[in-house]
């Protein structure tokens, strides 16, 4: 039987995680993936407490959740590839024009 | 506990030696039922009527030079062709063979994993499958392979949608998502959902067809287009391994078909395991079929065909069985 | 027996995570990030919720991470292009606060918990996973977001076609 508290452990561990990767990656389409997998640690945490209420409620949010993040995915995806045509180089510290 | 491993354990060990027994006699048949729709013979030197032919396609696979070409990524061109089998023997898992057996004392079901999400089980393994297309492309370090590969898995992943939402009309009639009890549901034969979802089981054939990469959809493999597409690269036992779940993958769509529209294991008289591989072999005679006779879709008409044709009739069929069931 | 295969599957989503933020060559990293998700996928099986598991796996492992790998292979990208940090220290000063977001988190749960209502004592409840309670849930409860859900990937199929168009 695993308690609720490790559940929600793996969830602030994978988050955190998820944080360090978009901090310190350069690759936009890494960070992107990092974002994906903070967005996994949350929809792993309303589950978890969706499951132990007897609610469906959580999975009900973590669909919707899931549908955004597909579409996030996709537009943040079509960005990267104009910028790519633009500029020839996806590295977030370049993308750097409106900086004073 | 340790009955269930055990019963477990036997079922995937049978189910695993007869999948791959038919998947390497399927080659045999279709050589020699393509062979007839063009008045030859085929494979009938080696063994009793040609019988034999597979295990000799077999060793002569095995005992072929490993090529690796220059630059790819040795991990992942040996775990592509892994990748395109593991999907296709993972299908087999959730197909009901017949009814439930009662041995020693033991209620057996013939199927080994009775999910409550049978059917959206199957669509995510489905899902997986073009990752080895994708990858074998990708790690072949070679233009007509990438090329091919993008096509192929672009073909795969737009036949995908028309491939669920063709279902729903059976789904919605059946209430249930498990496989088990959609078979049970079609016990007399005009109750068969064939009878009461044609346009359905049209819509899933066809897409089935696509994601299987096979003619009249197979452009991105074809011998004469792109050299092979994403095989290009690929020798021996690794090709083999390909070839296998291109078959196994045919194997699946039928059993499939069989299950959601054929009725499953039901029939009178002859026992329910025979009636499945009955029905199995009806499905893969029509693929074998189709392969002799129709022509080669070109690529941007069957890209328009799955998205502007199918999607919306698979949408339709939804709407008309939603409203003759509330009528 | 639970407990093993939990410990198994969070020790593989963590490791597989680590490893998609550290590869240089993005395509390992989103192989990595299928081996996440898959992970999750097996952990939202061992709640009870068969159905968002499932879609976890058509939807993330399925059709999200074959859009990256798409775009991954499109743009080409060459090993290892990304040179060295623009400001110094910047990736130590991403551990520490991401240290202490982490913390932060484990202890707000820890307070939040302390009242009653802990979860050590919660039982779980698979048959609130199944599909029927999800559905009714979705199209009862929540009908007008699912509209909505729907017409927000209507607008971004519609945005992504525009946006990369490259002549009108």
């Amino acid at each position: 039987m695993v308690p609720l508290n490790y559940y929600l452990i793996l969830s602030a561990l994978l988050f955190a995680i998820g944080v360090v990767g978009v901090l310190i990656n350069r690759n936009a389409i890494v960070v992107f993936m990092s974002i994906e997998i903070m967005l996994n640690a949350v929809n792993l945490s309303l589950i978890a407490f969706s499951q132990f209420r007897g609610s469906p409620v959580g999975q009900v949010i973590v669909f919707l959740v899931m549908a955004v993040a597909a579409a996030e995915a996709a537009v943040g995806l079509a960005i990267i590839l104009v910028i790519h045509r633009s500029r020839e180089s996806i590295n977030v510290d370049e993308v750097n024009l409106m900086k004073w | 506990m340790a009955a269930f491993i055990l019963i477990s354990s036997l079922k995937v060990l049978v189910v695993f030696s007869v999948f791959m027994l038919i998947v390497a006699y399927l080659s045999y048949v279709e050589r020699r039922v393509v062979a007839r729709f063009q008045t030859r013979i085929g494979p009938n030197r080696v063994g009793p009527a040609g019988l034999l032919q597979p295990i000799a396609d077999a060793i002569k696979l095995l005992t072929k030079e490993e090529v690796f070409p220059a630059n790819a990524n040795r991990i992942m061109f040996v775990l592509a062709p892994i990748l395109s089998l593991i999907p296709a023997l993972l299908i087999m898992s959730v197909i009901p063979f017949g009814d439930s057996l009662t041995l020693f004392g033991q209620r057996i079901d013939l199927i080994i994993s009775d999910l409550n999400v049978g059917i959206l089980f199957v669509f995510a393994v489905t899902s997986l499958g073009v990752y080895g297309i994708v990858m074998a492309g990708w790690s072949s370090n070679s233009k007509y392979s990438l090329l091919g590969a993008l096509r192929s898995s672009a073909q795969m992943i737009s036949y995908e949608v028309s491939y669920g939402l063709s279902i729903i009309g059976v789904l919605m009639m059946a209430g249930t998502l498990n496989l088990m009890e959609i078979v049970k549901s079609q016990a007399n034969l005009f109750d068969w959902y064939i009878f009461k979802q044609p346009l359905g089981f049209l819509i899933f054939s066809v897409c089935g067809i696509a994601e299987t990469n096979r003619a009249p959809f197979d452009l991105p493999e074809a011998e004469t287009e792109l050299v092979a597409g994403y095989h290009t690269e690929y020798s021996s036992m690794k090709f083999g391994m390909f070839f296998m779940a291109e078959y196994a993958h045919m194997l699946n769509v039928s059993a499939i078909v069989t299950t959601l529209f054929l009725g499953g294991w039901q029939g009178p008289w002859l026992p329910p395991v025979v009636w499945f591989l009955l029905k199995v072999s009806v499905f893969l005679f029509g693929y074998i079929w189709l392969r002799a006779t129709l022509p080669r879709f070109r690529y941007d008409q069957l890209m328009s065909f799955g998205w502007k044709f199918l999607l919306p009739l698979a949408l339709l069929n939804i709407f008309a069985t939603g409203i003759f069931m509330y009528l | 027996m639970t407990l093993t295969i939990f410990l198994i599957l969070a020790l593989v989503s963590v490791l597989s995570s680590i490893l998609v933020i550290t590869q240089k060559n993005s395509v390992i990293s989103a192989l990595y990030l299928i081996v996440t998700l898959g992970s999750q996928a097996v952990l939202y099986f061992l709640l009870g919720a068969t159905f968002i598991g499932v879609l976890q796996i058509i939807v993330y492992a399925g059709a999200i991470m074959v859009l990256f790998l798409f775009v991954i292979m499109l743009l080409n990208l060459k090993r290892d292009e990304f040179g060295p940090d623009q400001k110094k220290g910047q990736r130590v000063l991403a551990f520490l606060f991401t240290l202490f977001l982490a913390v932060e988190i484990l202890a707000a749960l820890k307070i939040g918990f302390s009242d009653g209502g802990t979860p050590a004592g919660a039982v779980l409840n698979p048959a609130s996973g199944s599909p029927s309670e999800v559905a009714r849930s979705l199209f009862i409860d929540f009908l007008y977001p699912f509209e909505i859900v729907s017409i927000l990937l209507l607008v971004a199929i519609l945005g992504v076609v525009v946006l990369v168009k490259k002549r009108f």
